[in-house]
């Protein structure tokens, strides 16, 4: 018995000794140890902290609106500071409008654009490509928001309305006069600002289908698109859509461009080319100029209008690209290429 | 064609089965191929479509802007209104300091957060973080602005450089915390045990082993954050407000790029308007210099 101690000498192991003095400083070590742990959870739950701030500001702010006008207070159209009325519909019906017809343009074009990047386009285009669509995600909203007031808007006044007027005039969404600044061209530069976005995602979903699928469909005879149509499309349909509401998402809270080309006009209006408005640029033009009490709490109404409607997409988004199982397995390409960085 | 019931199948096919069996496979074929091809050449015209809108901007951008940006526009102060010249060195700087304030702030409280929901807390806890973080990255940021000018600003009762690095960094926060986890995820749990094998503590295996091996996966997460929010002009509106002089300290109202680009290009002065363009290659020159490191930095970590 008395012979069985520890070998002495691996005390002398470099590593062992290190790691000897590691654990046994009782004291220090473990107080720094669980005050790491606090400060972890700390962060963690300083998050929770963050989202509750977030809806306690907005809905102090808006308390006197909520309880002045309750539920009319989304559904009247009426929009005048300066008499004391507040109805948030003109911006409801301008934010949805415009991200719809955005999205509308946006998904088939990145859709097509992610299927070119995985499959059709020559390989050798694909990664200069891919990095020019991640570029101009990367562009700041104000950038997009000077392009499209100083270059978009005179086109779209010039030459492009013009022209759907003179062969789309007999549907109401092409009618009225045309000033360029518009609920259209709104849309557009939504859809120019969400399409990287919904490309990117479309791509990854796009490479998550299983090789075993697109074989399949190759050895039974399939050309390129059969594969895509048959095999690939099929697997990611909801995923895909999920993509597109992300993007809508995204849509619904597009600020700085926007304002700059909508027109910011709060009425309602059929004709796309009229002027609108949206509920993120009320916001942004009248937030700091609000000097009654009912009117800047009228404004926190609309915040908390945005983020509501903007976490219901999201959470759709969300359902929806996790109906497909790949979001939950693990993605071995990727955890490959981090272990043989070591 | 003749009004037979079904005239394009029985007639070639009886044609072609002289000499080829499978003849309606083949009389299909050509327009297979067709379709293909269509399809093909659509989706590379939908990915033509969908760049060109950033060569429009960055053509519009050098061919106005460019002549705007002289040595004067980035030493300079802005003039009065009125007098052409002078430049946005204030904006540009501001706009560095204000960076600088969120990711001074939002890179502790993020990667640890994201540490949390990695190692620590129960289940129901990592979830509702993580659910949060989701729904916090999903929020308009010009609501940070209003959140912030009515927690910050209207308590300090003036704008200022620290509230607009603070709604910045509000961004930022959720979206590294995001970044971190999935990195985290990525590090083997072989790494991690061998680590507590070797009677370490959870925080010496977390900040030795996990975040070393992780480390720059975390930095690109940060740098992007900080890129994103370099970019943004709707949370500094209430918050940083804007200067047309520098600021001595940070709770002064503080220039930023993005806001001074915002004012210019809404202005009427057409000076104003060539200082706005200047900005915005400026600006844009940043933002993509920062995506290009980051682009590097997960090039060299695949290779």
């Amino acid at each position: 018995m008395n012979d069985f101690q520890p070998d002495p000498s691996w005390e002398a192991l470099p590593l062992a000794a290190e790691t000897r003095s590691l654990t046994h400083s009782v004291g220090i070590g473990r107080i720094l140890d669980q005050g790491f742990g606090f400060l972890a959870v700390g962060a963690g739950i300083s998050v929770l902290a963050l989202a509750a701030l977030l809806g306690w500001e907005l809905y102090q702010g808006a308390e006197e609106a909520i309880r002045r006008y309750g539920m009319g207070f989304l559904v009247s159209s009426h929009w005048d500071p300066v008499a004391g009325r507040f109805g948030a519909l003109p911006f409801l019906y301008g934010t949805f409008v415009s991200s719809a017809i955005a999205l509308l343009l946006a998904f088939p074009l990145s859709v097509a654009t992610a299927l070119s990047l995985t499959e059709f386009a020559p390989v050798r285009l694909r990664r200069p490509v891919l990095a020019l669509v991640d570029l101009m995600a990367a562009v700041p909203s104000v950038v997009w928001g000077l392009w499209a007031m100083f270059e978009m808007v005179p086109w779209l006044r010039q030459t492009a309305f013009p022209f759907l007027q003179r062969f789309f005039g007999w549907l109401p969404f092409f009618q009225g006069s045309i000033y360029g600044v518009s609920l259209l061209a709104g849309a557009l530069v939504i859809a120019m600002m969400i399409t990287p976005i919904v490309t990117s995602l479309a791509i990854e979903i796009l490479q998550s289908v299983p090789l075993t699928l697109r074989e399949a469909a190759w050895a039974l005879g399939a050309t390129r698109w059969e594969v895509m149509r048959v095999a690939v499309l099929p697997y990611v349909r909801s995923s895909l859509v999920g993509a597109g509401v992300l993007g809508l998402g995204r849509a619904l809270g597009e600020t700085m461009a926007v304002t700059m080309v909508i027109g910011n006009r709060p009425e309602i209006f059929l004709s796309l080319f009229a002027p609108g408005y949206t509920l993120a640029s009320v916001l942004v033009n009248e937030f700091a100029e609000a000097t009654s009490e009912e009117h800047l709490s009228a404004l926190f109404e609309i915040g908390l209008t945005l983020v509501a409607v903007t976490f219901v997409v999201n959470s759709l988004a969300r359902l929806l690209i996790r109906s497909v199982p790949f979001f939950f397995a693990p993605r071995p390409l990727r955890t490959e290429s981090m272990e043989t960085s070591g | 064609m003749s009004p037979l019931p079904s005239p394009s199948h029985s007639k070639p096919h009886s044609q072609k089965e002289a000499s080829n069996e499978e003849g309606a496979d083949f009389r299909h074929f050509w327009i297979r191929k067709v379709v293909d091809r269509f399809f093909q050449i659509l989706s590379i015209l939908a990915a033509i479509v969908v760049i060109s809108p950033l060569l429009l901007v960055f053509v519009f951008l050098l061919s106005s802007g460019g002549s705007s940006l002289t040595w004067d526009f980035l030493t300079q102060l802005p003039k009065p209104v009125g007098e052409t010249g002078g430049g946005m060195a204030n904006a540009i700087v501001g706009s560095c300091i204000l960076v600088a304030i969120a990711t001074v702030i939002a890179t502790p409280v993020g990667v640890l957060g994201g540490v949390c929901v990695c190692e620590y807390g129960d289940a129901r806890l990592r979830a509702a973080i993580r659910f949060t973080a989701d729904v916090l990255n999903g929020v308009p940021s010009i609501i940070w602005g209003i959140v912030v000018y009515s927690w910050v600003v209207l308590r300090m009762k003036t704008f200022s450089g620290l509230a607009g690095g603070l709604a910045l960094s509000f961004i930022m926060i959720p979206l590294i915390l995001r970044t971190t986890e999935d990195v985290i995820r990525l590090v083997p749990s072989a790494y991690r045990e061998a680590g507590l094998a070797l009677g370490l503590r959870r925080s010496q295996v977390i900040l030795h082993i996990i975040l070393a091996t992780a480390r720059r996966g975390v930095l690109t997460g940060v740098l992007l954050a900080a890129a994103r929010v370099a970019g943004e002009t709707a949370p500094l509106l209430f918050t940083a407000f804007g200067n047309r002089v520098w600021a001595a300290h940070l709770q002064e109202p503080m220039a930023a790029l993005p806001l001074q680009i915002f004012t210019y290009a809404i202005s009427p002065y057409p000076d104003w308007h060539r200082q706005a363009w200047a900005g915005a290659l400026v600006l844009l020159g940043l933002v993509f210099f920062m995506s290009i490191v980051v682009r590097t930095l997960t090039r060299d970590r695949s290779r």
